[in-house]
């Protein structure tokens, strides 16, 4: 361990606030970084991490306080601006232009010219010396879109040191890397470091903040909570001042959650919300309502038709609400065959690229089929159109809530009434009074971070925007709800929070597919695990058969073991 | 966040959002209103009895009521146009499309000796509107299932539909006549009939989109149409109504403008109205890219104009107007820039700094 006392704050902020319409993003934070240190910056979602990042790069400006670089005071306007002082950024998203070459990413905007041209040979050579210091020997004259995100990632670490950063800020640069990857960007980091660079670190995952990080920030609700030595802070109690409550009561809810004894006075309970009226409870949906909560009185609509649902938790195999016979489409996922039953979590496993994704948008009519059907309610389909899926109960979270799950400049409560709105056709509409009591009742039950329900969602947090994408989907009472990557990018609370929703859901009826990255997720909550590898399903793990080894040793298997029938 | 104060937040949620809608609207409409206000002030001040109304042999009379009568098409095409604009898309053809209604109009009227189809004005302004109604199903078509751009679907009909025009009436002038003609032209009214045909449009189309769903719909489809469509939104259906609105908008535009002057022209109705109607739902609030719009901010974008054009008819010679428009629709659009705003504000800041760092500079010496 290197001595505390050498390293003088690079970068130093005071009592810095940041006040959104009626919510105070940062209040009186105060942060320091130093030479030569990877700092992580930790809390859960809404606590104030990616405002105080933005408050530092200079695109938003700050309502009060001081921020200080090498004892000089700095007010950046903009990204631009921060990264002449030395503040550059490297995004989870690569922020670079694919069709065009390493070298020409990396000098973007500042080609050195001779007479007045470009100078290619300098900018070549430039590159080639940029990214060996990290050491990387690619060939920089390549597009970049030929090269992996690792890679890409690199190239735009490449880029911002190079702009003379002194201190680098690294906002979830890892959550698309894989194991290799992330060691080799902990090297450069680590070699950053002992030239004496300060680095920012923001992660969800704790082992990586554990095994790189010197120091952490910790915040919550937009308060500072503290800052601590790495080595001087167990798990337990980052975790513990994340949250502001113990790691131990949340296994021990988890627990109780799967042996279904719950525990009456928790954050969320799918109690509360069908006590609610939210969500209608199993008894109320039957062969004779198959609405839910939109069959009341005056919403007559029931488009769905009635289907054979088991009110779930039975061990005999449940009677299955979906079947998909030969369902593929080429260049996309290969032919497969899946039954699913009514209150079963599916989990689909695989590496990124193998499939899972694909297996999705082919069940809810987002690409169309070239092969097979789906049989739902006895009927033989081939959905055009995810509406056609969404008529029949199906539901589903994508997996780029930014790009295809949130609308942005509406409210949470048009974003959470939209399915609901939209299979109740054109003309029909519910009443403001309605949705003002739909968007409410899950603002409380899923325990999102608002001030109100008129803001808008992309003032939210991820984690936060997530949770009202789940309530959109629950309001419409799928029988099947799909969610890719449910908890990708959110902290440790709302993804256990998510994952107590989906349990308590398949308890009521409602079969669930599972999609995410993390085996030790799937495994957690699925009923039956289905292993794709290549764009293709290989193999399907039961009950007791369901463990992270056994799907990774079904990921690296040469033949498929088990075809799922 | 504690269960607790879940709870508390959830239970005070509804009456702060309300508030928080309404700021947001006023918030939105405010600085369109403010521009409308400035030009007014100015023209009250500068125009002897530009305020003064009257009732002249029964009619009410005045500038202000010359500026409601004679924006008339301008608001009623922006009215259509807002909800295209809000689904990210853009019309170009309302133009056409009303030189298209009067001919189509006339046409139908004309005696079957002059090659028309001789039936009554009525049946005329009927078919007139049907044929509008087509225009826009042709655009929508082309835009919601056929996958063309916006301004590359309508650019076809911005230049065919005056063409067609051409066709039914030549390039000459058609004079119209019969009772709806002369009703719609000066009606036995205290009222002129063009704006109250536009409070009917208008409050139909803000009935048919906040009383039904198709409001939010138009909004979410401008705003993110693959979260839309994901979320079952039918993202063609809507694309395709908004432009047989539009369509309607325009002939209905087209037949309150012929009624202005009792002519039919294939080549001077309607000329680059279409640009005018854009215009006025942007000052309006509503973006270009999509997303929420504002139909009382179209019309009070369209109202600016309206206004603007009656004052520099007052004031300014003829072949200043069009340079003196852009100038003022430049500043209202710098106006509405919350970025323009913040800098010249920082600014002005900056010379009052400096002008009260030298005067204590001064008292110091």
């Amino acid at each position: 361990m290197r001595s505390e006392s050498i390293k003088s704050p690079l970068l130093q902020l005071q009592k810095v606030r940041k006040i959104f319409p009626g919510v105070l993003a940062l209040d009186d934070v105060d942060f320091s970084a130093r030479r030569g240190e990877i700092h992580a910056i930790m809390g859960e979602n809404g606590a104030g991490k990616s405002t105080l990042i933005k408050v530092l790069t200079g695109a938003y400006p700050r309502d009060g306080g001081r921020m200080m670089l090498d004892g000089a005071e700095i007010a950046p306007r903009s990204p631009q601006e921060a990264q002449r002082l030395g503040i550059s950024t490297v995004y989870q998203e690569v922020n670079l232009i694919p069709s065009l070459s390493v070298a020409e990413n990396i000098f973007l905007g500042r080609q050195p010219t001779r007479w007045g041209r470009i100078d290619w040979r300098q900018i070549r050579r430039r590159a080639q010396a940029a990214l060996e210091r990290l050491d990387l020997s690619i060939d920089v004259g390549r597009q970049l879109s030929s090269y992996s995100i690792a890679i890409q990632q690199m190239v735009a670490i490449a880029r911002a040191i190079d702009i003379s950063a002194r201190l680098l800020i690294l906002d979830e640069p890892t959550s698309s890397l894989d194991a290799n990857e992330v060691q080799r960007l902990f090297a450069v980091m680590r070699k950053l470091r002992d030239e004496g660079m300060a680095i920012i670190f923001v992660s969800h995952f704790l082992d990586q903040i554990y095994a790189i990080t010197d120091r952490i920030t910790v915040l919550r609700n937009g308060r500072l909570i503290g800052e601590y030595p790495t080595s001087q802070l167990s798990r337990q109690d980052l975790i513990a001042r994340m949250m502001g409550r113990e790691l131990a009561d949340l296994d021990v809810q988890l627990q109780q959650e799967e042996s279904g004894q719950r525990d009456s006075h928790q954050s969320i309970s799918m109690r509360d919300i069908i006590g609610r009226g939210i969500i209608p409870s199993p008894g109320t949906r039957g062969e004779g309502h198959g609405g839910g909560f939109l069959s009341t009185p005056n919403q007559s609509s029931a488009p769905s038709p009635a289907l054979p649902r088991s009110t779930g938790g039975g061990s005999e195999m449940p009677s299955p609400i979906l079947r998909a016979r030969s369902l593929g489409r080429s260049g996309s996922i290969q032919p497969f065959d899946l039954e699913i039953g009514a209150g079963e979590v599916i989990g689909l496993a695989g590496l990124l690229g193998s499939g899972r994704s694909e297996m999705a948008r082919l069940l809810f009519g987002i690409d169309v089929a070239d092969s097979g059907d789906i049989e739902i309610g006895g009927r033989k389909r081939v959905f055009r159109q995810p509406r056609q899926a969404i008529a029949l109960g199906l539901a589903f979270c994508p997996e780029d809530r930014k790009t295809s799950g949130i609308i942005p400049e509406l409210s949470i409560r048009e974003n959470i009434v939209l399915a609901l709105q939209a299979r109740g056709g054109l003309f029909k509409s519910l009443s403001r009074a309605r949705q003002d009591e739909i968007a409410s009742g899950y603002i409380k039950a899923l325990g999102i971070a608002t001030p109100s329900a008129e803001q808008s969602i992309g003032n939210l947090s991820g984690g936060n925007q997530q949770k009202a994408i789940l309530a959109r989907w629950l309001a419409a009472d799928p029988r099947l709800l799909i969610l890719d990557e449910p908890t990708r990018g959110i902290d440790v609370g709302a993804k256990a929070e998510i994952q107590k929703l989906v349990l308590s859901l398949c308890r009521q009826g409602t079969a669930i597919v599972f999609i995410s990255s993390e085996l030790e997720e799937v495994v957690r909550v699925s009923d039956r695990v289905l292993v794709l590898r290549d764009r293709a399903l290989v193999g399907q793990l039961r009950g007791a058969a369901i463990s992270e080894q056994a799907i990774m040793q079904t990921i690296a298997q040469e033949r498929p073991a088990e075809v799922a029938r | 966040m504690s269960s607790q104060a879940v709870l508390e937040s959830a239970s005070t949620a509804p009456k702060r959002g309300a508030d928080f809608g309404r700021l947001h609207l006023w918030g939105k409409l405010l600085w369109p209103a403010l521009a409308l206000a400035i030009l007014l002030a100015i023209d009250g001040i500068c125009i002897r009895g530009f305020f003064s109304v009257s009732i002249v042999q029964g009619r009410l009379t005045g500038t202000l009521v010359d500026i409601f009568r004679y924006g008339a098409p301008v608001m009623v095409l922006s009215v259509g146009m807002t909800f295209v604009l809000a689904t990210g898309g853009v019309d170009l053809s309302v133009g056409a499309i009303m030189a298209l209604a009067g001919a189509i109009a006339a046409k139908a009227a004309m005696p079957t000796s002059l090659n028309g189809m001789g039936i009554s004005p009525g049946s005329g302004i009927a078919i007139a509107l049907l044929v509008s109604v087509l225009a826009g199903m042709w655009n929508g078509m082309s835009v919601a299932w056929l996958g063309m751009q916006p301004i590359v679907a309508t650019l076809v009909l911005m230049v065919a539909g005056r063409g067609i025009a051409r066709l039914c009436i030549g390039a000459a002038n058609v004079p119209l006549s019969g009772t709806i003609w002369t009703a719609l032209h000066n009606p036995h009214l205290t009222l002129p009939m063009a704006p109250i045909i536009v409070l009917i449009v208008a409050v139909v189309a803000g009935l048919l989109t906040r009383v039904t769903s198709i409001g939010l719909f138009v909004e979410a489809l401008g705003g993110n149409p693959v979260a839309s469509r994901y979320a079952g939104v039918r993202v063609g259906l809507i694309t395709f109504m908004v432009y047989v609105f539009c369509g309607l908008c325009a002939g209905i535009a087209g037949i309150i403008s012929s009624a202005d002057v009792m002519i039919a022209n294939a080549s001077s109705t309607g000329m680059y109205m279409e640009l005018d109607a854009i215009l006025a739902v942007v000052i309006g609030g509503t973006a270009l890219t999509g997303g929420r719009f504002s139909l009382v901010g179209s019309l009070i974008g369209a109202l600016l104009i309206q206004t603007l054009q009656t004052t520099l008819i007052y004031k300014v010679p003829i072949q200043q107007t069009l340079v003196i428009k852009a100038v003022v629709v430049l500043a209202v659009c710098l106006l509405q820039s919350a970025e323009f705003r913040r800098k010249s504000l920082a600014v002005c800041a900056r010379l009052g700094l400096s002008r009260t760092r030298k005067a204590a500079a001064q008292v110091a010496s």
